[in-house]
């Protein structure tokens, strides 16, 4: 993914972001509501609304640009090398379907599957996935499971065809704590047995720091910082990684904690804004120079990039004061 | 009223049957779709009730009802047994109305679909299309296309079901745009389906339950439709139909008047029973209603 720029009408949501995700590892995109995060999702797989526009920008995926792709090519690729799990696992499956046709009608379509072979894979898939008893419950329709079971169901129709790529944008977010983890686990589980790669969308500090390899930082339609998640959690660079953090129980190992939590001030500003770094007005550690222009996402060290003037590209880690 | 409700969510039956059980607790439903049976009856074993022609002159002209018993209903100014005619006229009927829904319903269904799912500059042209089509009095359009072409029971339908899309092709349209949006589309995209896949597949199924409605009410104007032409004297002259028989017993309004007054009654129970059973399945269909 290349210099991606996506627009709605007249204001810009994504302004030329820049990632890469390698193969079987699990990359977080972590940011708040707004950011551009989903966008960013949909448009990998050109799902954008028809007022979204992409403005500039490759995606490319194993070799192809999936920008360019004809339609028919397109649809190949998805469900069968990038499977996607939205975030709403109440409304994404089809009410007056029933689960098994739901997942069998994938495998139908990409893997040329009979009827009644189809069927017996996605009871297969179900069992994967862990639905009890899915040799029956492949007849029920979506209104007789859970938002978790239903989570799983979407889960196994994205990895029915062993997908290169899961886009997973934020799976948890309408669920249950509990159920929250063990979706997690088991979407972790199916990356290692398929080797797969995982593109997780969420804004849980706590989710990136248990499920993810590496995290990219968006805030207002940019990415501000891209690291590993190790050194991420143990030095966060850009003040706003830092905040984020700090308004995080969960970075630290504890659930729970005797002291106030840290906020950010303000609240987000509009990716459509004036010159300069977007997270400026909101920064504690804001020098007059932030007004200028938006300081462009460079090398801080070998695995980590970060786009904030107060960070010296290339040289020794400064140590900031400690934010809160 | 919560002990109720988490009851029911407990052992909560399957979807069709529980519609079902539903369906037969609506009074409505089961009244119109009781005379609905009873109509197709009739006109199912019209030939063994009514051996012969029933265009056939059998007995004295213009008997009374009760009058003989050969004749139950009586007989017409030309002496053909009304009863006979009713249970042909029926057949007619129903296959007209059936028919010209059938069609009216896909050509309404495929537009509203497309119109709907697309978007942009093709709804443009599709609803363009359809006010066209809604501005010109369906019975007049239904007219024309009648007298350019012969005045048969198949081409009857055709008119009457290529007059009545319009309807059908707004509802859906609604539908869809509405639904079009939903996540479960988005996801379907997301899995690689086409677009016709798409709508038929996982949109349609979804707007069902207004378009069955819509259809019941199809039918009854189809019928209403037909009655009007063959009264005009403008219906298949080879068969009996309601209206033509209503247009026959005119003229002895005021001597005859059970020679109008049945075949009236019989249109109009049918359309009854026809709107009936849309109202009944609107409330059993519609997940919003108390009954669904």
């Amino acid at each position: 993914m290349h210099d991606l720029a996506i627009g709605f009408g007249a204001t810009t949501a994504v302004h030329g972001i820049d990632f890469h995700i390698d193969e079987g590892e699990t990359l977080a995109l972590v940011g708040e509501s707004g950011c551009g995060k989903s966008v960013t999702a949909l448009a990998l797989m050109r799902l954008l609304p028809p007022a979204a526009r992409i403005l500039r920008g490759r995606v490319m995926f194993g070799g192809t640009d999936l920008l360019e792709l004809g339609a028919r090519a397109l649809r190949d690729v998805r469900g069968k090398r990038i499977g996607m799990v939205l975030q709403e696992p109440m409304t994404s499956l089809n009410p007056v379907l029933t689960v098994g046709s739901q997942v069998a009608e994938v495998l139908r379509r990409h893997e040329g599957l009979s009827r009644a072979a189809a069927m017996s894979r996605a009871a297969e898939l179900l069992d994967l996935v862990g639905i009890p008893e899915p040799g029956q419950r492949v007849h029920d329709y979506p209104h007789n499971f859970s938002g978790g079971m239903r989570q799983r169901v979407m889960i196994a129709m994205a990895v029915a065809c062993q997908p290169q790529l899961i886009i997973a944008d934020e799976p948890t977010t309408a669920l249950d704590v509990t159920i929250q983890a063990q979706v997690l686990d088991l979407l972790d589980g199916l990356r290692r047995q398929f080797g797969m790669a995982v593109l997780l969308i969420t804004h849980d500090v706590g989710v990136v720091a248990q499920w993810a390899d590496r995290v990219a930082v968006m805030y207002a339609g940019r990415i501000v910082e891209e690291a590993e998640v190790r050194p991420f959690f143990r030095q966060p660079l850009h003040p706003y990684a830092r905040g984020l953090l700090g308004a995080s129980v969960e970075g630290s190992g504890a659930h729970y904690t005797q002291t106030r939590l840290h906020e950010i001030s303000g609240s987000v500003a509009s990716a459509a804004g004036e010159p300069g770094c977007p997270f400026a007005p909101r920064c504690p550690e804001m020098i007059p120079a932030c007004h200028d222009a938006m300081p462009p996402l460079e090398s801080a060290s070998a695995e980590r990039r970060v786009a904030c003037i107060r960070v010296p590209a290339n040289g020794e880690v400064r140590r900031v004061a400690a934010v809160g | 009223m919560s002990s109720a409700v988490s009851a029911s969510a407990a052992v909560q039956p399957r979807t069709s049957w529980r519609r079902a059980m539903a369906a037969s607790r609506n009074p409505a439903l089961v009244i119109g779709t009781s005379i609905l049976i009873a109509v197709v009856l009739v006109a199912l074993f019209a030939s063994r009730l009514f051996p012969g022609d029933p265009q056939d002159m059998v007995g004295t002209p213009a008997l009374w009802p009760g009058q003989e018993a050969e004749f139950p209903l009586g007989t017409d100014s030309l002496g053909r047994d009304v009863a006979a005619g009713l249970a042909y006229g029926a057949r007619v009927s129903l296959l007209v109305g059936a028919v010209a829904a059938g069609i009216g319903l896909l050509i309404g269904t495929t537009i509203g679909a497309v119109a709907g799912y697309f978007g942009g500059w093709i709804d443009n042209v599709l609803v363009r299309l359809t006010e066209l089509f809604q501005t010109v009095p369906t019975f007049i359009l239904v007219i024309v296309i009648v007298t350019i072409e012969t005045p048969s029971a198949p081409v009857i339908a055709c008119a009457i079901g290529l007059a009545s899309w319009p309807t059908v092709a707004r509802l859906v349209r609604a539908q869809f745009r509405a639904l079009r949006e939903a996540d479960f589309v988005t996801a379907a995209r997301s899995l690689g389906y086409s677009s016709p896949r798409i709508i038929f597949g996982e949109i349609l199924p979804n707007a069902m339950a207004p378009i069955i409605v819509t259809t019941s009410v199809l039918v009854a104007n189809a019928i209403l439709t037909e009655a009007g032409l063959s009264f005009l004297n403008m219906g298949d002259p080879n068969l009996v139909s309601w209206g033509s028989m209503i247009g026959d017993g005119r003229p002895l309004l005021r001597t005859a008047w059970f020679l109008t007054a049945l075949p009236g009654t019989a249109i109009a129970l049918t359309v009854l029973a026809l709107n009936l059973v849309g109202d009944g399945l609107n409330d059993v269909l519609n997940p919003r209603s108390p009954g669904g």
